[in-house]
């Protein structure tokens, strides 16, 4: 518990507040009015309700889109499964200005849709919406398929035994069961909506911006801070109330699980209908999230003489070139995947720390528990953790540049900077993939273990490793992959000068002429390449099963 | 277990290697304080050749450090916000446009750079005082593709009064003067041309001509523009605002080398960035930023920059290489404004542009 708290105070909080300090408050006066000039302004009011009902209708998208695809990656066996999980995942880590030269080449001009039936997307809502979707239908299918494939089928085949019809069983047991992960799920891709920034940048043209966007141009085009302070904190509210909104709902719904090993639940289709959800939901992963990515493989091959090797030649060519600015693709995919583990390895201890402490704070059934205010401070914990995600990363970084500027704690020019912040952003899924699980373990096995003379180690080690291994496992891929496409703070931060993949690939896009452009392309293929890589090794590892499944 | 066991060793490997930072801070050598190292801190789009850094390293015997923070903006705002205890000793790339800023926000240690005679008056903007020293320029204009306007039978547009004929109705896409610096520089030019007073009325014209407004000069160039080879041709605005060093950027790496660039420069609708550098106040190796400062106006660093950044040499006797002098144009009147006068109005301008333009 100490050590979670100690990273978020030191490396969330402080900076945050310093920054959002210098804003508010004029030679130490507060000045409060100020919320109420920014709040009266028509414009922050257009702006705070596009940002509102753009998250709200991204998310509805999303679950609709992306719960087929978790309830088909969750129960049913096909060939090609796990490559396919990977490959979800990967606009998860594509910088977005990748991933918006790939949709303007969709949905723009002369794009697909456009040849094809004279069909434009781009500054509209919708080709933010479908972006949006695009970059969360791995959120959905991976925290919320993770539960249901150890969801024991047998109980949804009890309430049938019973009597209940296939919807009634289903609404009555299973749905209450995934329950928080639906919600979690929703909640994170809210929280990403919410402060959406590259996508409505690139896709939504000038007349949309969201609160983020705004922030960013009150930081670091204007160097407003009182407005930006106003505006962080303002998001900070939406995003507390949010988490409140969700704790309130999980409390209700939270219940005992009986989870299985996630082998034993998958079957092949059987039935004109699973073969149906099974095809369905192939062809929307493949319109929504494979053509995307395929026009950049496209793109990337598509030299100045026909398709060939010519951009990855002169990536080649160019890591011994006599400049800075080249940057060898070998160095910046070095640089990325030693930020990432490192990040990774950072998330996972901070983030597995703050979910047990959270399982054991919940009063157990049958004892007094803790005393109601402990509860409640943890609780507050809990929502602390993903505030990291609705905050927006330039006033971190401008934080960290100004609260992290004196020994011992000097990091602005420091390696670990670029970890540091990267798992910011990766302990709130590390968190809300394994609370639903560590909750669910029935807490009897624990005191009994406990009983039996296990220190609370040997209980953490015996009783409820072994059930968390697999959302350990998918925790830890979330965290990889975001930091690998992690670009908000690795950006905004100062940096040594180590790019990263998605660096040197934003990098190359800001430059007129066609090598850079195609050696842009060539690189994202890279980074797609070897994100699906690292998530499919990380599915491959081994888990043991001898267990107690 | 053997899996989870490896990640938990991995984590508290990690842990380890934390605290082992925070001890190595607490001994107070972080980079600049070692008068070996001199650092420089800059945006992202600095480069240099390598051979060139290194030539500096040998001569000077000091180690140059970089830090790169953000676009150009956003590296100005982190020097101010950082000045009581700036990240390095000197700052490259700050512009005509946010000078005034960092100037009133006291950043910078007068320093009169070697070699500062050979630099035109117009770009030395602080000429008295010494606190920046100019570096280099480059004109935002215009650009147009060539094919289009064979193709169409029609001459190119050549000033920003051009730009509002008929004939050109619809063929302009610009980008958000609110959120990309090209889009504040092309704004900034029709304010030099049509004054205080005229410009609103100027862009109410070219919004009735069918103007385009994008939010980022990537979207502008590669993805609308119809002359970027990015773009594989298929954007329809032959009409864009880029940079006047675009055309040689587009003719690089190609082979055999085209008689001319695909583009070309409006040189009526130029706007000049000149790019300054400074020691930075607080710095805590001022003799190796004086070093590095007279190095980047050294003719050696001057005559590398032109294919490194894309922009023309501040000095007038550094030689600019072939590249620039046959496919790219010579900007004699570009557009300007006093440094005072953009920093006093640049806010207002961007939003009275914002409602006049985007609504």
């Amino acid at each position: 518990m100490a050590l979670p708290l100690v990273f978020f105070a030191l490396f969330f909080a402080y900076p945050v507040v310093e920054i959002v300090g210098r804003g508010v408050k004029d030679g130490g006066q507060w000045q409060l009015g100020r919320f109420g000039a920014v709040l009266s302004d028509p414009d922050i009011l257009h702006v705070l309700w596009f940002t509102l009902w753009q998250a709200a209708a991204s998310t509805v998208l999303t679950l609709v889109v992306a719960l087929p695809g978790a309830y088909v990656f969750a129960r049913f066996d096909f060939p090609g499964k796990q490559l396919l999980r990977a490959a979800v995942a990967v606009p998860f880590v594509l910088p977005t200005v990748v991933v918006g030269a790939a949709f303007l080449a969709l949905v723009g001009r002369g794009g697909l849709l456009d040849e094809l039936w004279g069909v434009r997307l781009d500054t509209s809502v919708w080709a933010i919406l479908l972006a949006h979707v695009f970059f969360n239908y791995a959120v959905v299918v991976r925290t919320v398929g993770g539960l249901w494939a150890q969801l024991d089928p047998r109980q949804e085949e009890a309430a049938r035994v019973l009597g209940a019809g296939r919807f009634a069983a289903w609404r009555k047991v299973t749905l209450p069961a995934l329950g928080p992960a639906v919600a979690a799920a929703a909640l994170m891709v809210f929280l990403f909506t919410f402060t959406s920034f590259g996508v409505v940048q690139i896709l939504g043209g000038p007349t949309f911006s969201t609160l983020e966007v705004e922030i960013y141009r009150q930081t670091a085009d204007f160097l407003d801070l009182p407005t930006a302070a106003v505006l962080t904190v303002i998001q900070f509210a939406a995003v507390l109330g949010l988490l409140a909104l969700h704790a309130w709902t999980v409390r209700r719904r939270e219940s005992t699980l009986r989870l299985v090993d996630a082998s034993l639940t998958t079957r092949r289709p059987h039935g004109p209908g699973q073969w149906a959800l099974l095809w369905g939901t192939l062809a929307v992963i493949a319109v929504l999230l494979v053509l995307p990515l395929a026009v950049l493989v496209e793109r990337s091959f598509a030299g100045p003489d026909g398709y060939g090797l010519a951009f990855y030649e002169t990536l080649r060519s160019a890591a011994s070139a006599d400049s800075t600015f080249a940057v060898a693709p070998l160095d910046a995919l070095w640089n990325s995947l030693a930020y990432g583990a490192a990040a990774t390895a950072i998330a996972l201890l901070v983030g597995g720390l703050a979910a047990a402490a959270l399982t054991r704070s919940r009063p157990e059934p049958g004892t007094s528990g803790r005393t109601p205010a402990i509860t409640r401070l943890l609780r507050g914990f809990d929502g602390l953790l993903m505030l990291p995600l609705g905050v927006s990363a330039v006033t971190v970084g401008f934080g960290f540049l100004i609260s992290l500027d004196k020994p011992p704690l000097d990091l602005r020019s420091s390696w670990w900077l670029v970890p540091l912040a990267q798992a910011l952003v990766g302990v709130p899924f590390v968190v809300r993939t394994m609370l639903p699980v560590l909750r669910s373990v029935d807490s009897r096995l624990r005191e009994a273990a406990a009983v039996l003379g296990a220190s609370p180690w040997q209980v953490w080690r015996e009783v409820d490793l072994p059930m968390v291994r697999r959302a350990l496992l998918i925790a830890a891929g979330f965290a990889f992959a975001v930091s690998l496409g992690e670009f908000g703070a690795t950006v905004f931060i100062a940096r040594p000068d180590q790019p990263t993949l998605p660096v040197a690939v934003t990098r190359l896009l800001s430059r007129a002429g066609e090598f850079n452009y195609g050696q842009a392309m060539a690189l994202s293929t890279i980074l797609m390449v070897v994100c699906a890589a690292a998530l499919l090794a990380l599915e491959r590892l081994p888990i043991d099963h001898s267990g107690e499944f | 277990m053997s899996t989870t066991s490896r990640i938990t060793a991995a984590a508290l490997a990690a842990a380890a290697g934390m605290t082992a930072l925070a001890g190595c801070g607490s001994s107070g050598t972080s980079g600049s304080a070692d008068a070996k190292t001199v650092t420089l801190v800059s945006h992202d789009s600095f480069n240099a050749s390598k051979s060139v850094l290194a030539a500096f390293e040998k001569e000077s015997g000091y180690k140059v450090k970089m830090i790169k923070g953000g676009d150009a903006g956003e590296a100005v705002n982190k020097a101010i916000l950082s000045k009581d205890n700036p990240q390095g000793d000197v700052f490259f790339g700050i512009d005509n446009a946010l000078l005034s800023r960092g100037l009133n926000a006291g950043l910078f240690t007068p320093y009169k750079a070697q070699g500062l005679d050979s630099v035109p008056a117009d770009l030395q903007l602080d000429k008295d005082a010494h606190r920046v020293t100019p570096l280099d320029y480059g004109d935002i204009c215009v650009n147009y593709d060539r094919a289009y306007f064979t193709e169409h039978k029609l001459t190119p547009p050549q000033s920003f009064d051009d730009l509002l004929k008929p004939q050109y109705k619809g063929l302009l896409v610009t980008e958000n003067s609110a959120t990309s610096s090209p889009g504040l520089a092309f704004q900034l030019g029709t304010i030099a041309s049509h004054g205080e007073a005229g410009w609103s009325d100027y862009w109410k014209k070219l919004k009735a001509n069918g103007v385009e407004v994008v939010n980022s000069w990537e979207q502008a160039y590669n993805e609308r523009f119809s002359g970027s080879a990015a773009g594989k041709g298929k954007g329809d605005k032959p009409l864009v605002v880029s940079y006047a060093s675009s055309p040689p950027a587009e003719v690089m790496g190609k082979t055999p080398a085209p008689k001319e660039a695909p583009t070309g420069v409006a040189t009526g609708t130029c706007f000049r960035q000149i790019e300054f550098g400074g020691l930075l106040k607080g710095a805590k190796n001022e003799k190796g930023g004086k070093a590095l400062l007279d190095f980047l106006l050294s003719k050696k660093f001057q005559e590398d920059m032109p294919l490194q950044m894309f922009v023309n040499p501040a000095r007038k006797d550094a030689k600019v290489p072939e590249l620039f002098t046959r496919y790219g144009a010579t900007i004699d009147k570009p557009a300007t404004l006093a440094p005072e006068t953009i920093n006093k109005n640049r806010d207002q301008w961007i939003k009275q542009w914002s409602s006049l333009v985007l609504k």
